[in-house]
């Protein structure tokens, strides 16, 4: 079981969280304008490196807050956890 | 040192207290403990822990445990167990014992709490404030302990200090991500052979540790070599300890076998207790020093550059005598064979060290050739090694020879195992690589090879080295098995603690709950909420209180708990924008105290959610979701307001359980509307469809809904959930006059299914957009919403996309399953195959339509409305008719009354 840092709450046991997969994937602010393939890109494509992962964490069993992660997916490694909409840090050795 | 008894298969002995199972056995001359799970040969006790592969037991007294090597279990009076050949009986009856678990946080866990466990316990000692050592022996001190050496009193001071728990006979059987360890610790049976009441008989430690250190120490290997699985074949540390340090006797005459000085230092052990220690045989071809010396002194002779080739048994299948021939590293035998006699033979095949718990981790093992062994030399941060496990075994002056056994062929590779548990041998090692497997993983999967409850604690390296040999590889090359928790056998019991029965998963019930017992109705689970499914009157079947229900909605009036659905309080001045990028329809014009029926999509477009959403305020909205996907929805509105619109400024909380929700239905809803809330103007001018009034009901407060799941003229009640009972029960007393029925989630289904109104999750499994849902009138043009686009992509503008429609079975008393294939017009069953254009949703019996009908997803449905479909069942073919989904009421004319 992982142990995944909230940025609001601390370190708490990964039953406590719904995943939310790959961070900083944006709304595309005008989807009329997209062609389908633009838009099955949003939808659907996920990058799925071996690595280090920016992803996304909702702490659904206590604060109810989104949050983005670095996670190795190798080995399951966090790095640090950050608020959304705030400085991505960077990307960790 | 008191004497017990106890019972092995059914025969009466005495042992000492607290002794290992598998010493008492031995002592009593029991040699042949079991038959091997697939072979049936006769096997004994052949190692000191949980590496041991043979002597299998099943507990019988007490709780009862199938599957326990005997060398675990500590003898207490009046221990009962059987034999058993690697397949154990789950005891029948439920364990009365009581398990626990526990969790603890601390800064350095230590994994052994022998000599490198307590050398590291004394260097950490002052650096960590909590720290837990466990250890799965009785004691500390672990091989030293078993070697009858003093621990130094210094080693031991620390351990009874506050900031350090010490946990025996508990065994870390699973290592997880960021350094979390599962332990068992076994409390209640080495002090009695019952059950303790009020006593936790095994507890569960749930352990995160800043600092992991491992000192898990490493276990003796066997050497493969025809019929070398007979009883009294023994790893020779084994063998020196059960009579050394627990005095068995048994053996007469020995020979070790060996590839390095432990064999050495375990002769000497055993000569001096009186065995005769005919030989050492040793595969390598040179040896000397302080250890050869004394056992030269000792009269013991050395057969050096030699193997054991094979035995013979007597009549009970144990071993009777030996043969050794000259043989070079390689296993190429050469030159006279000699028999020896003896009924011992001590087994120093190397040490493994005990790596199972960084695997899990998926860290590799790595093989070092001076010590013959895969260490952990390579460990991530906050993870240490120390000790056997390693590499750092005791000094010795002649290093290990790298030899795992002979390859032979024919019917000798039949007898010469590999892994003594699963039977597996040379010939399975063969074959496996001679089908063309390299890769361990593939070798252990083909063979069986290190699968049993003992993991192949005694036959992992050996089968890594034999295959390396036989591929011509070394064994690094090769690599290390995965190993997979838990590391022992451990019962579902410990792992569940108390959470059994009741207990095991939350449940949910409505404050109406104790009602609907008491009316006796069974109950469906929605989730993990109880809803009532029918209410049965006396000796009245699902089928005939379902019509009954039915008649009273449609005739008279009938009520339901609908307290289950979800309820998301959403407040804030942009409320109403939110909601309209979240449902596909607009709420953002919806009035002051109007509710609306809305429908959700994920971005891919497919329905996700339904619910009817009331404007409370100006900035405030009551939304209800399904029961089942409250939680998903109140996740999936946090995750658009935080991550998308921050600047919106919305705000949600979940208020499903504040509110007590009773449906009232029917044509004569309106009268006992009236009748409950006389201060309310209950006409359809006064009060229309989906409109809500505030009054008091039976004098409690409560918000009115002109809400109908069912079509028929219908008043939502809702009232704060602590006077759900007392609405429930005036409802019906106030109700007699007009036939109020009581009705469940059944009737429910029907009703709504004869309207054709869906239900997500049953008409929907995350395929359906609203137009296939025949809903093309939810969909709003004016506005995006989460999903628009997607209604644009080639895919859901298909026209052969499964779309929803009725069928009417031509018998009108046929009941189509539901999950059946529709398939194409065909006449057999044969016919039918591959023809599948959808399948059936939801099928009941209608009283209201007096005949059956169903709902059904198929492809480009609406166009074949008034086509006839076949579904197969069984072995028949039931035909259909496809019509319009909506099946009653079509023009809603029943629900203004
Ligand atoms: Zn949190």
């Amino acid at each position: 079981m992982l142990l995944i840092n909230c940025p609001w709450c601390g370190p708490r046991d990964e039953t406590e969280f719904h995943y939310g997969s790959e961070a900083h994937i944006a709304y595309p602010e005008k989807p009329e304008e997209l062609n389908d393939e633009q838009w099955a890109e949003y939808i659907f494509i996920r990058n799925n490196p071996k690595g280090w992962y920016a992803e996304r964490w909702v702490h659904t069993a206590s604060c109810r807050r989104w949050f983005n992660v670095w996670r190795n997916t190798i080995n399951h490694e966090f790095g640090p956890s950050y608020k959304p909409f705030t400085k991505q840090p960077s990307r960790p050795k | 040192m008191s004497t017990v008894q106890f019972s092995f298969d059914g025969v009466t002995y005495h042992g000492n207290k607290g002794e290992p199972l598998s010493a008492a056995l031995l002592r009593n001359d029991i040699k042949v403990v079991t038959e091997s799970s697939y072979l049936f040969r006769p096997r004994g006790v052949f190692g000191l822990g949980y590496e041991e592969p043979n002597a299998l037991v099943q507990i019988v007294s007490g709780s009862g445990e199938p599957m326990v090597p005997a060398t675990k279990i500590e003898l207490v009076e009046g221990l009962v167990v059987k034999s058993l050949a690697g397949v154990g009986d789950l005891p029948i009856s439920p364990d009365k014992a009581r398990y626990d678990k526990t969790f603890k946080h601390v800064d350095l866990l230590i994994v052994g709490a022998g000599e490198a466990g307590l050398l590291a316990l004394k260097k950490e000692y002052k650096k960590n404030k909590s720290i837990i050592i466990l250890d799965d022996k009785p004691n500390v001190g672990g091989y030293k302990n078993e070697l009858n050496e003093k621990i130094p009193q210094e080693l031991l001071k620390n351990l009874s200090t506050d900031n350090v728990i010490q946990l025996q006979r508990t065994t870390a059987i699973g290592l997880y991500d960021q350094n979390y360890v599962v332990a068992v610790e076994r409390r209640s049976d080495h002090l009695s052979s019952e059950i303790i009441p009020n006593f936790a008989r095994m507890r569960t430690w749930h352990i995160r540790a800043k600092k992991i250190i491992l000192a898990t120490g490493a276990f003796q290997r066997l050497i493969v070599f025809p019929n070398n699985d007979r009883p009294g074949i023994m790893l020779s540390h084994a063998a020196a300890t059960y009579l050394d340090k627990y005095r068995v006797g048994t053996f007469t005459n020995c020979v070790v076998f060996t590839v390095d000085d432990s064999g050495y230092k375990d002769a000497l052990r055993i000569q001096d207790t009186g065995t005769n220690v005919k030989a050492i045989i040793d595969i390598r071809q040179k040896v000397s020093g302080p250890l050869v010396d004394q056992v030269k002194k000792k009269g013991i002779q050395i057969i050096t550059g030699s193997c054991v080739t094979n035995t013979n048994s007597d009549a009970s299948g144990a071993i009777s005598s030996l043969f050794v021939t000259k043989s070079d590293l390689k296993g190429n035998i050469n030159g006279e064979t000699n028999e020896i006699i003896c009924d011992l033979l001590a087994i120093s095949g190397g040490w493994t060290p005990t790596v199972h718990l960084a695997t899990y981790l998926n860290i590799k093992p790595i093989w070092n050739q001076n010590t013959a062994s895969f260490n952990l030399t390579k460990l991530p941060k906050n993870i240490e090694a120390v000790g056997y496990v390693k590499g750092d075994f005791d000094k010795s002056t002649n290093p290990p020879a790298v030899f795992f056994g002979l390859i032979p062929e024919g019917e000798d590779a039949k007898v010469s195992f590999v892994d003594l548990q699963r039977d597996a041998n040379i010939r399975d090692l063969r074959r496996a690589v001679g089908a063309g497997l390299t890769s361990i993983e593939h070798v252990k999967r083909y063979t069986t090879i290190g699968t049993d409850h003992d993991q192949g604690k005694t036959s992992g390296t050996t089968t890594i080295g034999l295959l390396a040999q036989l591929i011509n590889k070394a064994p690094g090359e090769v690599g290390t098995l995965t190993f997979r928790p838990p590391y022992i056998g451990v019962p579902f019991s410990a792992l569940a603690g108390r959470d059994l029965g009741i207990l095991s998963d939350p449940i949910r019930t409505t404050s109406l709950h104790n009602l609907h017992l008491n009316a006796k109705a069974p109950m469906e689970d929605v989730g993990q909420w109880k809803r009532p499914w029918y209410f049965p009157l006396e000796k009245e079947n699902m089928h005939d209180a379902v019509i009954r229900e039915c008649r009273a909605a449609r005739n008279d009036v009938a009520a339901m708990d609908a307290s289950t659905l979800g309820k998301i309080d959403i407040q804030g001045p942009d409320a109403g924008i939110f909601l309209d990028r979240i449902y596909t329809n607009m709420f953002s014009t919806l009035k002051v105290g109007s509710s609306r029926y809305g429908l959700m999509c994920g971005v891919d477009g497919m329905v996700f959610d339904d619910g009817v959403t009331t404007r409370i305020a100006e900035d405030r909205f009551l939304m209800t979701t399904t029961t089942g996907g409250a939680a998903k929805v109140l996740d999936w509105l946090e995750e658009w307001l935080q991550t998308e619109w921050p600047e919106l400024d919305v705000y949600c909380t979940s208020v499903t359980e504040h509110w007590s929700t009773v449906a009232i239905v029917g044509p004569k809803a309106r009268a006992l509307m009236a009748k409950l809330s006389p201060d309310l103007d209950v006409s359809n001018e006064a009060f229309p469809f989906m409109e809500n009034r505030y009054a008091n009901v039976a004098n409690i407060p409560a918000r009115i809904a002109r809400i109908s799941f069912s079509g028929e003229l219908a008043y939502e009640i809702n009232v704060e959930a602590w006077f759900g009972s007392h609405i429930w029960q005036e409802v019906f007393s106030q109700g007699k006059e007009f036939g109020i029925t009581a009705y469940g989630t059944e009737t429910m289904h029907v009703l709504r299914a004869e309207k054709g109104f869906v239900i997500v999750g049953q008409e929907t499994d995350g395929t359906q957009t609203p137009m296939d849902l025949d809903m093309d009138w939810i969909v709003s043009k004016k506005k995006d919403f989460i999903g628009k686009r997607s209604f644009a992509r080639t895919d859901t503008s298909r026209t052969d996309r499964h779309q929803l429609v009725g069928l009417l079975p031509v018998h009108n008393q046929d009941l189509l399953p539901e999950g059946s294939y529709v398939t194409k017009d065909e006449e057999t069953i044969e016919d039918s195959v591959s023809k599948h254009i959808g399948y059936v949703t939801s099928s009941y019996y209608s009283d209201a339509l007096a005949r059956t009908f169903a709902l059904s997803l198929v492809v480009n449905g609406k166009s074949l409305i008034g086509k006839f479909v076949s579904i197969p069942v069984g072995d028949k073919i039931i035909k259909a008719e496809i019509v319009n989904s909506v099946l009653f009421d079509k023009e809603n004319r029943r629900r203004d009354g």
